[in-house]
């Protein structure tokens, strides 16, 4: 228990680090999406420092695990992974979003060292990992595929395609999660369009559901392990996050969906994340 | 004369490149038996993939196969494999620059029966606009294989439009993604055509050297990357250019001309498509007809620019 117990603090630390940088290069870009990027720390994190078999110095090795980030407008989260595990140097967050930078508003594989699918368009990143996955299955190779899907994500129709598909092609290879933080731009997922009941609705595209706290590490790590001994059928593992999560004054307001902090802001908000 | 469509020539190119190259995988949206996919799917079960009627989720599992070395082929009919599908092919493949083919059939009125609702004719406009992509029109079987072939050589997404109905099989060209074929020479008009339109093309000049007109016949089997060069030296050498498509005039081969004269060499040119209006139900050679892109009306396009009644 010791070594878990190392592992959890190492990465409660990193998601520390990981929200300060979030914020910073969020109020130096002046645009983003702030309330996203810090409900998914802890699984971004959790996936990049423990659970994923990759090589930040060689990003297209061939046996590596994939990681799509569906949502793709919640790229400062995964820009600064991709930082502390040694991707591309710190400097480049600094040009989040700028003309020339690497670092564009929504993810692009050409651009960024790590990147596996250019998203940011939602809805369409299931299917793109669904892909991986089975060409994995036909190369026999044993890699495993992540997705990161939004809440308000799911209301695209697409997603249910490929939901559907994912269980007809037994993508046993296949690990989504989804950030359930509650809210879209335009409020409550309920009010906008109500996505329940999402654990019966998963199951019944023939997915093997789990539900947990999406900020609890502990329950991140023990849900990859049960979900990779499942054979023959996809895995959904529906995180309850809280949008804004560590900045007092963002959690759960909507309007910090696509607005980034003033530098007096952004200020407060690390005062907060120390 | 012999007719083949150019569906059938698909088919059967997709299963000697399937035996050839153990990279492709082949993905079809419930249209199968009509593609001719179902041919590939026969002799490699393991490497077809149907999507049922998904077109959207089918194109983003392209994407995926891509990122993992596979060359996906993803066919449907073409209304349904381009235009309903168009922001996951311009997002998921063409901004990420992704080395997918699609290939559709059913295109233009020459559907047929199934009327308005399967005629694709906004589609060429559709794919050429999209940064990365190249569009390619076959004129007949022989063509049409040469292109397939020709395809996975090019790194990147390719967009091959083919049709339903049998098309006169034309005499054995070369084929080279980007370089357009001048079937025949002559001085007086040139008639710019693709995919079905080229035989008709062919018809018209008939027709007009009857007159003692003499036409330039020029199959432009690629819509994008376009050959300017010869367009340019077609706006140079004849009184006129007509281009003819089984699509709408707008934003086609004909728009696609039209740019190139316009800033490079005005000239006189006359567009044969559907003018602006949506398909019917009827018969191939009925359709072209009532649409009036049929050689009968490239005919008359032909007496007009010569008669200066533009």
């Amino acid at each position: 228990m010791v070594e878990i117990d190392d592992i959890i603090l190492k990465i409660t630390l990193i998601s520390k680090k990981i929200r300060r940088l979030v914020i910073k290069m969020l109020s130096i870009a002046g645009s983003g999406h702030p309330g996203g990027s810090l409900s998914c720390v802890e699984i971004v994190t959790t996936l990049y420092f423990h659970i994923m078999r990759h090589r930040p110095l060689e990003p297209d090795w061939d046996d590596r695990d994939r990681f799509v980030l569906s949502k793709g407008h919640s790229c400062p989260t995964l820009y600064a992974n991709l930082v502390l595990s040694g991707y591309f140097p710190e400097e480049e967050l600094k040009r989040l979003r700028m003309l020339d930078s690497i670092l564009q508003g929504h993810p692009d594989r050409l651009m960024t060292p790590g990147i596996e699918v250019s998203t940011g368009s939602l809805g369409q990143g299931l299917s793109c990992a669904c892909g991986m996955a089975l060409a994995g299955k036909i190369d026999k190779k044993d890699f495993w595929v992540y997705v990161l899907l939004g809440d308000g994500e799911i209301q695209e129709g697409q997603v249910w395609e490929a939901a559907m598909s994912a269980s007809h092609y037994k993508l046993d290879n296949l690990i989504a999660f989804l950030d359930y933080n509650k809210f879209q731009i335009d409020g409550k997922v309920c009010d906008v369009m109500n996505i329940e009941p999402l654990k019966e609705k998963w199951a019944s595209f023939g997915w093997y559901v789990q539900e947990i706290d999406g900020h609890n590490i502990a329950e991140i790590i023990s849900a990859v392990d049960c979900a990779k001994k499942i054979k023959e059928m996809p895995k959904m593992i529906i995180c309850h996050t809280i949008k804004g999560k560590g900045v007092s004054f963002m959690e759960n307001k909507p309007e910090w969906h696509g607005v980034t902090p003033t530098k007096e802001e952004a200020e407060r908000a690390l005062s907060e994340l120390v | 004369m012999e007719f083949e469509a150019t569906r059938d020539a698909y088919g059967k190119a997709l299963v000697e490149l399937g035996r050839i190259n153990p990279n492709i995988v082949v993905l079809d949206a419930d249209t199968s038996q009509s593609t001719r996919t179902n041919w590939f799917a026969k002799e490699f079960p393991d490497r077809f993939f149907n999507f049922g009627v998904a077109e959207a989720n089918m194109t983003g599992y392209a994407a995926g196969f891509s990122l993992c070395g596979k060359i996906p082929f993803v066919s449907s009919f073409a209304v349904f494999g381009s235009i309903r599908n168009f922001e996951v092919i311009r997002t998921s493949i063409c901004w990420a620059y992704l080395n997918v083919k699609i290939v559709v059939t059913h295109a233009g009125i020459s559907v047929g029966e199934d009327g308005a609702s399967h005629q694709s004719i906004e589609d060429i406009s559709a794919m050429r606009s999209l940064p990365n992509m190249t569009v390619i029109v076959p004129a007949d079987s022989r063509e049409t294989k040469k292109a397939v072939f020709a395809c996975i050589e090019h790194n990147g997404p390719v967009y091959i439009r083919l049709g339903r109905a049998k098309f006169p099989v034309l005499p054995e060209a070369s084929f080279k993604i980007g370089k357009a074929n001048v079937l025949k020479e002559g001085k007086d008009i040139s008639i710019i055509a693709c995919g079905l339109m080229v035989f008709e093309a062919l018809k018209a000049s008939e027709f007009l050297e009857k007159q003692g007109i003499s036409c330039m016949v020029i199959n432009m089997s690629t819509i994008k990357p376009i050959d300017e060069e010869i367009i340019i030296s077609c706006a140079k050498e004849t009184k006129g250019i007509i281009t003819c498509e089984e699509h709408s005039i707008i934003g086609g081969l004909g728009s696609a001309v039209s740019e190139v004269i316009a800033e490079k060499c005005p000239a006189k040119i006359k567009r044969i498509g559907i003018k602006d209006v949506f398909g019917t139900s009827g018969k191939p050679d009925e359709l072209l007809r009532k649409f009036e892109i049929d050689s009968n009306s490239i005919y008359n396009a032909g007496l007009e620019i010569l008669n200066d009644r533009l």
